[in-house]
């Protein structure tokens, strides 16, 4: 088994991203721990609920309970980004160029490259964001589907309809598909292209963790007791295609991360047990010993060597690939 | 490393009521008594909570239709997802409490925490709390539909305001009140004036603790109970009088306010099971939007423990609770609140069932 390097946390552990190679946890009580030799900050007033990796990897945005967004650096620096009174700011994204994006009820804003602010107001609320990989456009999903917005022009917002609410957002790396997943418990896409509709349901829970596998030719997920990975390869995309299943269990995977190189991803589950598992053949290791709490956080390193982690409960650590 | 034991279930109390009614009162008072418990609080708009509090969330009331085609199936949206957040920071709080707008429909917040896993996994609805002004409310009757949905959805019914009425018009309200809701505890208040532990950790969807809350419960029909209210210092309301008042509304429950929602109670002996329980699920997915709530104890034969049920909508749960005590005959009851409800219909559904 690989060494795995503990780093208790204070509280229920948000999100995990690497800010200029140096592991940085998020914990619920607003705590940002960066590192492994127990150094944090408290940018905001209270709680954060939402964080984005910037685009080139050298800051991370968060959400606030406080109505802020934050810039925070490697070192702990933080800057204020912008402030929206006492509105939660619960959605978050980064995008090319150092633009950013956040949300809060219908509300959505953009802050491009060069500190320019856009305002869009959306009919409903804006549940999940995220950028194109180019230029500057917008994917905000909320009840009844998925709005693209290219801020700063007069372009009205393109509206991708389905029925029902969608939580969260993401797109292919190639920028061809947009995937959501929705409270009833089953992804939606659209090809954009020609508008393409695909269905992915059969979860038993919401898909809370939606990860693409190297070069875009997967989506895997949660949200069931095995990944489901969906071939986006073919020429119609997932449609009429059998999903790939990893790791499967009788508890349910809560996190999934596809390693940036290899088509390998690490599951977590619901036990707070993590395994990694290949594509090719479904061989699996063993990464972390169930915990009894659910795994809430998972990123890989950039180099693939190392996977950061943590948990419900507060668990959390590093573990080491190389050994 | 040993399994965290897990951790309790947060209780949500809802307080709705129309505007005016006193709900940011009664919020100001549970935020700043005595009471060593810490309150997550969901507002619509922070307007007068005077009360610094770190854990006030402020959110725009957006309901939303679940795609499972459930017509009545609505929930809150922005409910769903300031619970999920504040399960990020478990351990901070004790309990929530959701202050909808006045013109809220009370339905669709109690929905979500049947409806989203997540949610449930986290926090359990106590109780519905609706405000009443008892100086306004039956002119709200005829213009907003809301106030009376408001009240027939309600566990518990705050009747405030009553420094504003004479006696009479009291009784006249709290008998309306009444015909919405027989099930509903009702306290009379000024100023929002009514003991917390009247509107909290009630329990009021608790199977286990629905029927103790009201030895009165289901005995609508009777219309004999007593009015299990407090009586602050300016109440002078008078028990025998108030009874025979209430006597006198006895049979059909006419008051001469016309309500579009109306209350049956049913009462048979033992029921067969699985007729009933068909039959229940039957009324409740053909009849789920026009049914706000229903409750019931049940007897089966030879089954030692009562089963309980309660729904909303179409949403039902039910359970074997406790034992039958050798003094409780063995009766099965259950009542409707809604709209348009067939009262011969439901009477013959549930006799149907009877062994």
């Amino acid at each position: 088994m690989p060494e795995v390097t503990p780093l208790p946390l204070s509280g229920y552990v948000v999100d995990v991203h690497y800010v200029a190679g140096v592991p940085t946890f998020i914990t619920g009580d607003g705590a940002i721990a960066l590192g492994t030799a127990g150094r944090v900050v408290k940018p905001h007033g209270g709680g954060i609920l939402a964080s984005a990796l910037a685009a080139d990897g050298k800051s991370m945005i968060t959400g606030g309970d406080d109505g802020k967004v934050m810039r925070t650096m490697a070192d702990g620096t933080s800057t204020l980004v912008a402030e929206r009174g006492r509105k939660w700011i619960d959605v978050v994204a980064a995008g090319p160029g150092g633009a950013v994006a956040f949300a809060s009820g219908r509300t959505v804003v953009v802050i491009d490259g060069a500190g320019k602010v856009h305002e869009l107001e959306r009919p409903r609320a804006a549940l999940g964001l995220t950028f194109f990989p180019k230029g500057l456009r917008l994917a905000i999903a909320g009840y009844n589907g998925v709005g693209l917005w290219f801020p700063g022009t007069a372009a009205p917002v393109q509206e991708l309809e389905w029925k029902g609410s969608h939580i969260a957002v993401t797109l292919s790396p190639d920028g061809a598909n947009v995937v959501t997943s929705m409270q009833e418990m089953a992804l939606h896409g659209w090809r954009l292209r020609d508008g393409q509709h695909m269905r992915m349901s059969g979860y038993p829970a919401k898909v809370k963790s939606m990860s693409w596998s190297v070069k875009g030719r997967y989506l895997a997920t949660s949200g069931a007791g095995v990944s489901v990975l969906w071939p986006f390869f073919h020429k119609d995309g997932p449609m009429g295609q059998r999903p790939l299943e990893l790791g499967g269990r009788q508890e349910l995977v809560t996190r999934v991360g596809c390693h940036p190189l290899e088509e390998i991803a690490a599951l977590g589950y619901d036990d707070g047990m993590i395994l990694l598992s290949r594509f090719s053949d479904r061989e699996e290791v063993l990464l972390a010993r169930p915990n009894g709490s659910p795994v809430s956080a998972l990123t890989w390193s950039g180099n693939g060597l190392e996977l950061a982690f943590g948990c419900e409960s507060g668990a959390a650590g590093l573990i080491d690939l190389t050994r | 490393m040993s399994a965290p034991a897990a951790a309790p279930s947060i209780p949500v109390t809802v307080l709705t009521g129309y505007l005016g009614a006193g709900k940011t009162t009664l919020l100001n008072r549970i935020l700043t008594e005595d009471h060593g418990k810490r309150y997550a609080v969901i507002v619509n708009e922070f307007g007068e909570i005077g009360i610094d509090n770190d854990l006030v969330v402020d959110t725009d009331e957006e309901v939303f239709e679940m795609n499972n085609g459930c017509i009545c199936c609505t929930v809150r949206g922005d409910l769903i997802r300031v619970v999920e957040n504040l399960a990020k920071r478990r351990g901070s709080f004790d309990a929530i409490l959701v202050e909808t707008t006045g013109i809220a429909d009370p339905v669709p917040v109690a929905q979500t925490f049947f409806m989203d896993e997540e949610v449930k996994k986290f926090a359990h609805l106590d109780a519905v709390v609706t405000l009443v002004d008892a100086k306004f409310f039956l002119d709200r009757l005829g213009d907003a539909p809301e106030a009376e949905d408001q009240v027939a959805f309600a566990d518990v019914i705050v009747l405030n305001k009553t420094d504003l009425v004479t006696p009479e018009e009291l009784r006249e309200v709290e008998a309306t009140v009444r015909q919405l809701n027989p099930y509903a505890k009702i306290h009379r208040a000024t100023r929002s004036g009514v003991a917390l532990d009247a509107v909290l950790d009630r329990g009021a969807f608790d199977l286990d603790r629905v029927l103790e809350l009201d030895p009165s419960f289901l005995d609508a029909d009777e219309h004999d109970h007593d009015y299990d209210h407090i009586c602050g210092p300016d109440c002078d309301h008078d028990h025998h009088h108030h009874d025979h008042d209430h006597d006198h509304h006895h049979h059909g429950h006419e008051t001469h306010h016309d309500t579009e929602v109306t209350s049956v109670s049913l009462k048979a002996g033992e029921l067969n099971p699985d007729k009933i329980l068909g039959w229940i699920t039957e009324i409740t997915q053909a009849q789920g939007p026009n049914i706000l709530r229903l409750k019931g104890i049940l007897a089966f034969p030879d089954e030692p423990k009562r089963y309980v049920v309660q729904g909303v909508h179409m949403i039902v749960e039910g359970d074997l609770q406790r034992d039958w005590k050798p003094s409780e005959p063995r009766e099965s009851r259950l009542v409707f609140i809604g709209r348009k409800l067939d009262r011969a219909e439901l009477e013959a559904g549930f006799k149907a069932a009877a062994v």
